[in-house]
């Protein structure tokens, strides 16, 4: 135990002599830092983008929510379903109901082109014909500014995500619907969710507009609970009327997000990686500098009876908290520069525009961390390994 | 030739040491056959030109490096012998180095300095302070403790190194060129305070150096050349 004790006691000797002389090797600390802080920064920074965008997707969810598609539809762009179909889904066991009827609401979806604030280039922006149980089954949805649509009214209500992000969205301007232009009469917020990046209208002026019949795309429920779900997907798989594809709504928009996380994970990482391998060089260089500076001071400790083992230990500690310290630079310039940054991006499944805000997380800053950490691993062993073995005789007289 | 290879109850032996140093293909022997006897309590120079291997001898004493041949007991202990952490563990028990270059810790204070080998040791922190005070009373800079090693003169910096060399009190005080880096006046009282040590203390030291002026200071010099140890000076 003793033993341990002096152990450690040399350790921490070793340790606090190296962070004293920081300041003699300043440039290539503040470099090793500096390049640390830029690999979590960039790596946090690019990460929030898929956090964010997953939370928007995973806020849409509601435990009881489920939708129902087409058969083989992996969106609703590309599903199609008609009036009496989308009854037979409404009156399926297991969904809610309140006075007004099943808490079902058969929704179309069109893309209109508007210009982003940001660039002035065109986006496909997504307007979707509801039912009036729609503001039952999106219980969190909220007008902030204006009023609702008046049902069979040519009139739109807008997300405030989409408001913020397009041009024309504000309440008194119209937009281009077809061949027909519609007021804004409303601005809602849906609680972050993915209804914020989207215009709403009366679905059946909407099918009217766009010569659709009587058909949809899907059919958002809200069910009796959460456990009736199996009840309901089996009644609905099990109807030879309907050939439909019934997701909890947290599966839908986990496989809506899908797409672009993997892609902006993916991309994170590739360049995080690529520039974790500078920030590696770059603590090598600054740990072998550390060595090399103060070749006689570690020699001196080890003829004095310090270990070569303490001697690893302790230079392995200075490049963990140099790497720390850059850790937790970047992670806070990442969380200054990019939580909460609103953006709107391509939802590669629906080909639409979500808006959604960059979410520097915990969960992130611990992951960018634990870069940091890696980094300064892999750049110091290799410096601390060469000074233990670092022959102490000649090293004593190393000028 | 030996240099006094009777003597028993050494307190270093050194027995038929060889060192080899390879450079590429080369092999450079710079010990050869060498022996030798260091009584306890003795003040003994080395000396001998460069390149003659005295720094080596010492170090072997010292157990900064191993023999390529023969065996070197200092107390009763084969350091060939020993695994690098008893080395380590030995070293920081019996031996007090004193450099040529002070070899001070630039960030530390004075007395910060002499504590160093005390951090190896099981003392508490009011009886490491205590024996940093003696030490530094010894090498008569108490009144520089708090000083930094930028900040006194070369001969204030080498009374630390024999502060620090003698703070844990140590079976063996091996001195590299104590005074090489030092002018004349410096340099006496280094020498005035070693011959103090050996003399009022009893401390056994070796002392590597080239200049006769301090040689003349210990109680016996051996001289070195060509791997061999002689009781009498390089013709």
């Amino acid at each position: 135990m003793a033993g341990l004790i002096n152990w450690f006691s040399q350790i921490g000797s070793i340790t606090k002599f190296g962070l004293m002389s920081l300041p003699q090797r300043r440039g290539a600390v503040a470099a090793t830092v500096l390049g640390i802080a830029g690999v979590v920064a960039v790596l946090v920074g690019v990460l929030s983008i898929a956090a964010g965008f997953r939370q928007a997707m995973s806020v849409s969810a509601s435990p009881d929510g489920a939708i129902v598609m087409r058969n083989g539809a992996d969106s609703e762009m590309v599903s199609g379903l008609s009036r009496e179909e989308t009854r037979l889904i409404a009156d399926a066991p297991g969904v809610a109901r309140n006075q007004a009827g099943p808490l079902a609401s058969a929704e179309l979806l069109v893309l209109i082109d508007l210009p982003k604030r940001t660039t002035g280039t065109d986006a496909n922006v997504p307007l979707r014909g509801v039912e009036p149980a729609a503001l039952q089954v999106r219980q969190r949805l909220k007008i902030i500014q204006g009023r609702m649509f008046d049902w069979g009214k040519d009139e739109v209500i807008v997300g405030c995500g989409a408001a913020r992000e397009f041009t024309g969205l504000q309440i008194g301007s119209n937009i281009k619907v077809g061949r027909y232009e519609w007021p804004v009469v409303g601005i809602f917020s849906a609680n972050g969710s993915v209804a914020e990046s989207e215009i709403w209208s009366d679905a059946k002026v909407l099918q009217d507009a766009y010569h659709r019949g009587d058909s949809f795309q899907s059919v958002h429920v809200t069910l009796d609970s959460p456990g009736s779900f199996r009840a309901f997907k089996d009644s609905l798989t099990a109807n030879p009327q309907l050939n439909v594809k019934v997701l909890r709504q947290s599966e839908f928009y986990a496989e809506q997000s899908e797409t672009l996380t993997r892609l902006i994970t993916t991309l994170g990482f590739l360049i995080a990686f690529l520039m974790a391998i500078g920030a590696v060089f770059g603590a090598l260089n600054t740990m072998y500098s550390a060595v090399a500076t103060r070749t006689r001071e570690i020699a001196t400790l080890r003829a004095l009876g310090f270990g070569g083992g303490a001697v690893v230990v302790a230079l392995m500690f200075e490049s963990l908290l140099l790497a720390l310290a850059g850790g937790a630079l970047g992670g806070g310039l990442a969380y200054f520069a990019f939580n909460n940054f609103h953006t709107s991006t391509m939802n590669w499944q629906s080909f639409s525009q979500i808006t959604f805000a960059f979410r520097v997380t915990p969960a992130l800053l611990v992951h960018g961390t634990a870069w940091a950490a890696a980094i300064g691993f892999a750049g110091g062993l290799f410096p601390a390994i060469r000074a233990a073995r670092l022959p102490i005789a000649p090293a004593l007289r190393e000028l | 030739m030996n240099a006094n290879p009777s003597s028993n109850g050494a307190l270093v032996q050194v027995e038929g040491v060889e060192k080899v140093f390879h450079r590429g293909a080369e092999d450079i022997h710079v010990l050869a056959d060498l022996h030798l006897r260091v009584p306890a309590g003795e003040f003994l120079a080395l000396m001998g030109p460069s390149g003659s291997g005295k720094t080596t001898l010492l170090n072997l004493i010292g157990g900064l490096d191993r023999p390529s041949k023969g065996a070197v007991l200092v107390a009763g202990e084969r350091l060939d012998q020993l695994s690098d952490r008893r080395l380590a563990a030995w070293r920081a028990r019996h031996i007090g180095f004193v450099f040529q270059l002070y070899n001070l810790m630039p960030v530390l204070t004075a007395e910060r300095n002499v504590e160093l080998p005390l951090l190896l040791t099981h003392l508490s922190r009011a009886e490491r302070r205590q024996h940093v005070e003696t030490a530094l009373a010894v090498v008569g800079l108490s009144h520089r403790a708090t000083h930094y090693p930028r900040t006194l003169s070369g001969g204030e910096q080498q009374r630390v190194g024999i502060a620090r060399g003698i703070v844990t009190d140590p079976t063996l005080l091996l001195c590299d060129e104590p005074t090489g880096d030092l002018d004349r006046k410096a340099g006496d009282e280094i020498l005035d305070l070693l011959q103090a040590l050996n003399r009022s203390h009893g401390k056994t030291i070796i002392m590597v150096t080239h200049d006769p002026h301090a040689s003349a200071r210990a109680a016996r010099t051996v001289y070195l050349n060509k791997g061999q140890l002689s009781n009498e000076p390089v013709k």
